[in-house]
């Protein structure tokens, strides 16, 4: 048996309401008052793509062995680099086997569940114990489009494998059509799209069905034995069809999530999965349907292992921990739509060294420090010499990861002075639960809740954004350990 | 064993600019201000200079690297010069390489410059120059000065569990004192006298630092000329000497910023230069010994935690000890009698001479009545460079014969 071993999920932290969008932008285009209802989940200024993938990986491999994944599998359409390796990032945040083989999957909205199906041939085949996947999109529409309204940053991650399946691979149907309902050429910053009339017409409610029930003949089931349906479809009418037509009853449709945070692209219908697996009982059979330059339709049926799932955060606790962006050019800076002036300080220029990242990459990307052999002392960054006054060992150290330990603020400030475009910059000291201590970014917090004490974990965030060069650099951050509420 | 410098050197002469926005002066403009007082003051010929140490830190906006632009801006003929550079202990490291030289007899008269033109930066604050090294790009908090100073107050009311409001009341106050102490000095480059409740209501640099509790960004040079005490004595029979009392140094060795010791409520740095400069100086109780002090006062709470690390006030104490009027100018122990880094100026690399200069005049009672200081005891100069987790502390002690 192969099939899904963990899953995770992340939303980012920040919502913007549908109808503050609606408000700023809806005199230019009162249209969008169509789709001007719920909110978006919105990745802070310091997320992209690579981080939202890192923190859902994070998320699924919370009770996996790292050392045993073989194959990553990144997912987006929206992937800061061209050319290097995205997933190659993902990896080196993860701290996954250097041995791992990684790509990046890219190009249309079907690409999720390409990917998926990917790690999946990859266990099947044997030639890995267990595969990640993960998938994550920023999608950006124009300011008083329609597709400013739709879409959501978040993202999800699996670990497939043939141990402990949590729900089992029954089987895919894929199609590959150049069904171009949305798009974005080389450059482009917002994503276009054709008439809606035409993509729910000769799009969804032509595709979906032909995926489903060319699935359904490949596993011997009939398209009412699923009794969950995962699709992302933005159109309620053509959800309600579809419905009809394939037979689902009332209670197996998963929500698309439109409401609480936005279409998240290549992730959606991973996303939703990973909602769906949250909900589910042994038993269970699951259809999942991407849709974008064709569809892949997989079928998954849940076992025993399912109670075994336990989860520290996940879609449920991402949509539960919202927190109201309530600011619409706010939103604009962070996603560099509108330009807007940081001061002399933010135009310093210095660009990304490749040699010293590739030197430090394992303390800048995973962040490893070091523990002494002879005194225990763990300390960041990486030292030859032991910072323990009473030990001071030279060349005596292992390495000590920092990234899945918690930690405590021992100092902090909120500075005005430093440019960002999220001021003030909230920084300090955190002590690390069991030794080490280090000046850190805060993230996803405000100082009203910064004291001294607070428990910290660490998030691996955009460090640095070169204009000039067009790439980005990454580290971590550290972000208010927050109770869980979905249990 | 070494015993230190104590009554080695002697200090000949100073100088020191008007500190400000200097507009129109250039870097080279203020080291020749600088260097014509302290020459006329040593009474002595350029010709009769034997080394020379210049002590720059943002020297990429003005004069340039190396030692090379003092050689040539003087046109001092063809000595050893040597260019030093320690954050904002830069000058005192100036001063450091003079009195060494005199003291190890390599040479008679030596001259320390510092000099830092940062006006011309474009904004406010100090520069961003990559001041930590590459690495704090790939992995470093987004930080300012301001930002980093600030911590040692969210620190010291976790450590003592004093409320932020009392610390505030106390940072008010010294940023006050020094205000007015700056306000009756002429070369000061902030002189509006401003009350506590101004500074507690400025507007937030970085919490819980607001405007008044940061010093002023600003241009200006100050120099010394250093002899033997037995040729200054000659040089100047019968007039009062200047003599150093020690000058110590310490850095951080990375404990602060990375091991768990550290609680981060003062200068580790600060403490361990103290009690070192004491011992050289021969100071068994500072708190009754010293004088007056011209210390770090970069930000108003680097200034408070001093107090404790300097070893005048008690762990814990400081706060009582500046309310009370302390470290008013006609308090105990008068702290930043010329206004400090506050008002009187930060120029990076000269601000270690200024603070010198400052003690210098009230060692030989040539301040007027309104702002001179009971100076028949020792005075103590404080420079505080880096960050509070990793820092360099330079401190000199000087006394009158």
């Amino acid at each position: 048996m192969i099939g899904i071993c963990c899953h995770g999920g992340y939303v980012p932290r920040y919502r913007l309401k549908r109808s503050l969008i609606y408000k700023a932008m809806g005199w230019m285009n009162a249209a969008t008052v169509a789709n001007a209802r719920g909110e978006k989940a919105v990745a802070n200024f310091d997320e992209d793509s690579i981080t939202l993938a890192v923190a859902a990986g994070r998320d699924a491999l919370e009770n996996c062995d790292r050392s045993v994944i073989e194959g990553l599998y990144l997912a987006s359409t929206t992937l800061p680099y061209k050319e290097r390796l995205n997933a190659g990032i993902v990896a080196a945040a993860l701290s996954l086997n250097d041995q791992v083989r990684a790509a990046d999957f890219t190009g249309g909205l079907k690409a999720g569940t390409t990917a998926l199906l990917a790690g999946l041939d990859g266990v099947a085949s044997g030639k890995m114990e267990q595969a990640l996947v993960c998938a994550s999109d920023c999608r950006l529409g124009k300011p008083a489009s329609t597709m400013e309204m739709i879409p959501g940053d978040a993202s999800a991650a699996f670990v497939l494998g043939s141990e402990k399946v949590i729900a089992e691979f029954k089987g895919s149907f894929s199609t590959t059509y150049d069904f171009v309902d949305h798009y974005r050429g080389d450059g482009a910053q917002f994503d276009r799209q054709w008439e809606d009339r035409w993509i729910r017409d000769m799009g969804f409610e032509q595709l979906i069905p032909e995926a489903v029930r060319g699935l359904a003949d490949k596993c011997g089931m009939k398209t009412a034995d699923f009794s969950k349906v995962v699709y992302p479809c933005i159109y309620p009418p053509v959800r309600k069809k579809l419905n009809k037509i394939l037979g689902f009853g009332p209670d197996v449709e998963q929500s698309n999530l439109q409401e609480e945070m936005g279409e998240s692209g290549a992730a959606h219908a991973l996303v939703m999965l990973s909602a769906a697996l949250e909900q589910s009982r042994p038993g269970d059979r699951i259809l999942v349907v991407s849709f974008g330059g064709g569809c892949d339709a997989l079928c998954f049926e849940v076992t025993g292992q399912i109670s075994r799932a336990s989860y520290g955060g996940g879609i449920s606790a991402g949509l539960a921990g919202r927190v109201d962006l309530d600011n619409y050019t706010k939103y604009l800076v962070w996603r560099n739509i509108l330009p807007a002036d940081g001061g002399l300080r933010a135009e310093e220029d210095e660009w990304t060294r490749w040699s010293m990242l590739w030197r430090k990459r394992k303390e800048v990307l995973g962040l490893w420090g070091s523990k002494c052999l002879k005194c225990g002392t763990v300390q960041y960054p990486q030292q030859r010499i032991c910072v323990n006054p009473d030990c001071g060992a030279s060349d005596e150290m292992d390495e000590y990861l920092f990234s899945d330990k918690t930690g405590r603020v021992s100092s902090f400030t909120a500075d005005m002075l430093a440019p960002s475009v999220n001021p003030p910059a909230i920084y300090g000291q955190i002590e690390f639960d069991g030794g080490g201590k280090y000046l850190m970014d805060f993230t996803d917090c405000d100082l009203s809740e910064v004291k001294g004490g607070l428990q910290m974990v660490m998030s691996f965030r955009r460090k640095y954004m070169d204009e000039k060069r067009g790439v980005c650099g990454y580290f971590w951050k550290a972000v208010p350990k927050r109770e869980v509420s979905n249990g | 064993m070494a015993d230190g410098i104590r009554d080695k050197v002697a200090i000949l002469g100073m100088g020191c600019t008007r500190f400000g926005e200097r507009w129109e002066s250039s870097a080279e403009d203020l080291t020749v201000e600088a260097f014509r007082e302290c020459l006329e003051d040593a009474g002595v010929e350029k010709k009769e200079i034997g080394m020379a140490w210049l002590g720059t830190c943002y020297c990429g906006i003005h004069m340039g690297s190396s030692a090379i632009p003092l050689g040539l801006t003087l046109k001092l003929p063809y000595i050893p010069i040597s260019r030093v550079e320690n954050f904002c202990g830069t000058a005192s490291e100036a001063l450091k390489g003079a009195c060494y030289a005199v003291a190890a007899g390599v040479c008679d008269i030596a001259l320390a410059m510092g000099v830092e033109k940062l006006k011309d930066a474009g904004y406010g604050g100090l520069p961003i120059a990559g001041a930590f090294g590459y690495m704090d790009f790939l992995r470093g908090a987004n930080y300012s000065a301001p930002g980093l100073f600030a911590q040692l107050a969210t620190a010291y009311e976790a450590k003592y569990g004093i409320e932020m409001a009392k610390i505030k009341d106390a940072m008010a106050h010294i940023s006050a004192k020094s205000h007015i102490n700056g306000s009756m000095n002429p070369r000061a480059h902030l002189r509006a006298v401003v009350t506590q409740e101004q500074i507690k209501s400025a507007p937030m640099i970085a919490y819980p630092l607001g405007l008044f509790d940061c010093c002023g960004v600003s241009d200006g040079a100050a120099a010394a000329i250093v002899t033997t005490p037995e040729i200054a004595k000659s040089l100047k029979p019968g007039r009062p000497i200047v003599k150093i009392k020690s000058i110590q140094t310490a850095v951080s060795s990375g404990e602060e910023a990375w091991y768990n010791n550290w609680d981060g409520a003062g200068f580790v740095t600060t403490a361990k230069a103290s009690t070192k400069a004491y011992e050289e100086a021969g100071i068994r109780d500072p708190r009754k010994e010293i004088g007056m002090m011209e210390v770090h006062d970069c930000f108003s709470i680097t200034e408070f935690v001093t107090m404790e690390d300097l070893h005048i006030s008690p762990a814990g104490g400081a706060y009582e000890d500046v309310m009370s009027g302390f470290f008013d100018l006609k308090g105990q122990i008068p702290c930043q009698p010329d206004g400090g880094l506050k008002c009187f100026g930060h120029p990076v690399g000269a601000s270690g001479l200024r603070m010198l200069y400052s003690i210098y005049e009230q060692l030989l009672e040539r301040v007027p009545e309104e702002r001179k200081v009971n100076n028949d005891r020792m005075g103590l100069t404080h420079n505080l460079g880096g960050m509070p987790h990793a820092n360099v502390c330079v401190m000199a002690i000087v006394g009158r014969d």
